[in-house]
C-alpha cells in the first residue's frame, strides 16, 4: 500500500485499503475559517448536533478578512468567536499565537503524521508535507465532521512524482509545483494523491514541502503527500504535544502513475494568466512591467520564504512604480523574521508589511488589484478576478522572482538582480 | 424530470468565476446567485431561468472549497449542472446540498446554448428535445446514490446520528 492508503485503513480500522473503495474514517483535526465556517456552524445546528464530537479536535481559524475588513466580516467573526466559546473549541484570535491557517497548524503542532485532517479550505493539502493524509470540503462536509468526527472519503489512487537532477540556484518547491502543474495540467491529478519523492525532495527544507503539498489542489489533487525523513521528525518533534504514527509506502505499492523530472537545467517558474497551468520558465516572462508584488499566503508565507525575499531585497530598492506588499503567514513567523532582521529590510526596501492575514489573495484586502493592473505574487491561484478587478492579470511565482521583480519593476530572473 | 434550457461553458470553470470570494459572506443563495459567475459571464444572471441547466466541459469547479459556489448556482435557479468532469471538492459540496450534477461527456458533446434538456436523475436519462438525441449519464456509485436518496448529507447524517 502507499503512505496514503495506510493512513485511510488505519483511520477506518481496516486492513487493507485499495483504490475506488468508499470508506469512513475518523478523523484528526477538523478545521473551518471566517469564509467557510459560517455556513459549517448553520449545517451544524440544521443537523441537530448539540456539541463538537471532540473540542481538542475542532479548530477555528479566522484568517481570510482579518482583521476584520468590513462590518460584514465583523459580524462574521464575532459568530465564529461566540460558537468556538460555546463548544469550548480551538480557536485562533487574531493577533494572539495566530496567522493563517496552513501555516499555525503544523506550527502549533497540531497537524502530525499519520493524521487524517479535514477543513473547510481546499489548501488543507498542505499538512501532506508532515506526512499527514488532508483535503479541502465544503462546509456541509465540515459540520458533519465536526459532529460525528468522521467523514466518508473514496480512497484515491496515488501518481508518484520522482524529481532528480541538480537544480540551479533560486529553484525552490514553488518552482517544482508550478513546473508541474504546468506540465499535468488544473486537472492532472483530479481526484488523485500526489506523492512527492526523489532525491531533489530529500533536499528541500520542510517550507518548500509545505508549498508543494498547498498547491497540489491547483492540479486538482485531493491531497499532496511527502514521505516522513528526519527534516520532517525534526520539525514535528520540536511541536508535538501528542504521540503519533509514521507510515510509509511501500517499496511494491501500486500507482496510477510514476511521473519523473530532471530538473537540473531549469529555471525559476511563473505560471501565467489565468492559470496556474500556465507555466513558462521567468525568462519567457522577462519584461513584464508589474504594479503590484505580494510575498506571503499559506503557499508562501513562511520563514524561508522571508528570507528567500529579503536576501533579494537586502540593500535594494522596490522600484517606484510599483507596491510590495509582504505578509509573514503567523505571528510566529513575523516575530522571527523581525529578529532575523528581515522585516527592517522589507521597510528599508520600500515594502509594505503586513500583520498575517490572506488578504489579497483571495482579492479581500490589503493589496486588492484594480483594472488593468498586473501583480506577481506568490500565492497559490491566477483565475479571472482572484485578487480583484475580472480585468486584473496575475504571475504566480516564487519569494525570489517576486522580491527581485518588485526590484526591477518588471518580471526577471531573480540572478540578475542578485548577482 | 428537470427540464430547462441549457447554458454553456468551457473548460476548468472556477470558483473565484463562479462566485468572487468578496460576497462570500452574503447569507442567502438567492443574493449569492445573484452574483453567480459574473466574472465569466455578466449577462448569465439576467438570462438564465429557473429550471435551467448549467454546461460545461472539463473539471468544473476547480478551486476553492466555498459551498457559495454551489449555493450561488442553484440560488441562481439552475436545476442540475452538467459536465464532463468535475473538480471533486464541488463534486462532494453540490451533492450535500442536493445540487444534481452529472457526468456525461457524450451529452456536453451534443448539446449547445439555447437547447432544451430534459433529464432524468433516477435513470441517468438526457434528452435533448431541440436536436432529438438521447444521452446517457454514468450513474452514482451506491454510496452517492444513498446521500442523495437519504436527500443530502444532513438528511443522511442525521439518520446516523438518530441510531447512535
Amino acid at each position: 500500500m502507499t503512505l496514503v492508503e495506510k493512513i485511510l485503513a488505519a483511520r477506518a480500522g481496516l486492513i487493507e485499503v485499495s483504490p475506488g473503495q468508499f470508506i469512513n474514517v475518523n478523523v484528526d483535526l477538523v478545521m473551518a475559517h471566517d469564509l467557510t465556517a459560517s455556513i459549517a456552524i448553520r449545517q451544524f445546528k440544521e443537523l441537530g448536533a448539540k456539541n463538537v464530537f471532540d473540542p481538542n479536535k475542532v479548530a477555528l481559524v479566522p484568517d481570510h478578512f482579518v482583521p476584520t475588513k468590513d462590518i460584514a466580516s465583523a459580524e462574521v467573526n464575532k459568530n465564529l468567536r461566540e460558537f468556538a466559546r460555546e463548544q469550548q473549541i480551538i480557536y485562533f484570535e487574531c493577533g494572539q499565537k495566530s496567522g493563517i491557517e496552513h501555516v499555525i497548524l503544523p506550527e502549533k503542532g497540531l497537524v502530525l503524521p499519520g493524521d487524517v485532517v479535514v477543513g473547510a479550505d481546499s489548501h488543507t493539502c498542505t499538512y501532506g508535507a508532515v506526512g499527514a493524509f488532508s483535503t479541502g470540503m465544503g462546509s456541509t462536509d465540515i459540520a458533519v465532521a465536526m459532529a460525528t468526527g468522521e467523514i466518508w472519503l473514496k480512497v484515491p489512487p496515488t501518481i508518484k512524482f520522482v524529481y532528480s537532477g541538480q537544480p540551479g540556484p533560486w529553484i525552490g518547491g514553488k518552482d517544482l509545483i508550478l513546473h508541474t502543474i504546468g506540465q499535468i495540467g488544473v486537472d492532472g491529478a483530479l481526484y488523485s494523491v500526489m506523492e512527492f519523492t526523489g532525491s531533489v525532495i530529500d533536499q528541500l527544507t520542510m517550507d518548500d514541502r509545505f508549498t508543494m503539498a498547498n498547491m497540489a489542489i491547483e492540479a486538482g489533487a485531493k491531497a499532496g503527500v511527502f514521505a516522513v525523513d528526519e527534516k520532517t521528525l525534526e520539525y514535528v518533534n520540536a511541536r508535538a504535544r501528542r504521540p503519533f504514527e509514521v507510515y510509509a509506502s511501500d517499496p511494491d505499492a501500486e500507482y496510477a502513475q510514476v511521473i519523473t523530472y530532471d530538473l537540473s537545467e531549469m529555471e525559476p517558474q511563473v505560471s501565467c494568466p489565468h492559470s496556474p497551468e500556465n507555466t513558462v520558465p521567468v525568462s519567457q516572462t522577462a519584461g513584464v512591467k508589474i504594479d503590484q508584488a505580494v510575498i506571503g499566503s499559506c503557499t508562501n508565507g513562511r520563514l524561508k520564504d522571508m528570507a528567500e525575499a529579503a536576501q533579494v531585497l537586502k540593500g535594494r530598492q522596490v522600484h517606484p512604480s510599483l507596491r510590495c506588499i509582504i505578509i509573514p503567514g503567523s505571528q510566529e513567523v513575523y516575530l522571527a523574521a523581525l529578529r532575523e532582521g528581515f522585516i527592517e529590510t522589507f521597510i528599508e526596501a520600500g515594502a509594505a508589511v503586513s500583520t498575517p492575514t490572506c488578504g489579497p489573495c483571495v482579492g479581500g484586502h490589503t493589496g486588492v488589484l484594480a483594472a488593468g493592473e498586473r501583480c506577481i505574487s506568490t500565492t497559490n491561484r491566477n483565475f479571472v478576478g482572484r485578487m480583484g478587478s475580472p480585468e486584473a492579470e496575475v504571475y504566480l511565482a516564487s519569494p525570489a522572482v517576486a522580491a527581485a521583480s518588485a526590484v526591477a519593476g518588471e518580471i526577471i530572473n531573480p540572478e540578475e538582480v542578485v548577482r | 424530470m428537470i427540464r430547462g434550457t441549457v447554458h454553456k461553458y468551457g473548460a476548468n470553470i472556477d470558483t473565484d468565476v463562479i462566485i468572487p470570494a468578496k460576497y462570500a459572506n452574503l447569507p442567502t443563495p438567492e443574493e449569492l446567485g445573484a452574483h453567480c459567475l459574473e466574472n465569466l459571464d455578466d449577462g448569465f444572471v439576467k438570462k438564465v431561468r429557473t429550471g435551467d441547466v448549467l454546461m460545461a466541459t472539463t473539471n468544473f469547479g476547480c478551486g476553492s472549497s466555498r459551498e457559495q459556489a454551489p449555493w450561488s448556482i442553484r440560488g441562481a435557479g439552475v436545476s442540475c449542472i452538467i459536465a464532463k468532469s468535475f473538480a471533486r471538492i464541488f463534486f462532494r459540496n453540490a451533492i450535500n446540498i442536493a445540487l444534481p450534477l452529472l457526468e456525461c461527456p457524450d451529452a456536453v458533446e451534443g448539446t449547445e446554448s439555447g437547447d432544451v434538456l430534459e433529464i432524468d436523475l433516477t435513470s441517468g436519462k438526457i434528452e435533448n428535445i431541440t436536436k432529438n438525441k438521447v444521452f446517457s449519464a454514468a450513474p452514482y456509485p451506491d454510496f452517492i446514490r444513498e446521500l442523495i436518496d437519504a436527500g443530502g448529507l444532513i438528511a443522511y447524517a442525521r439518520q446516523k446520528i438518530d441510531s447512535k
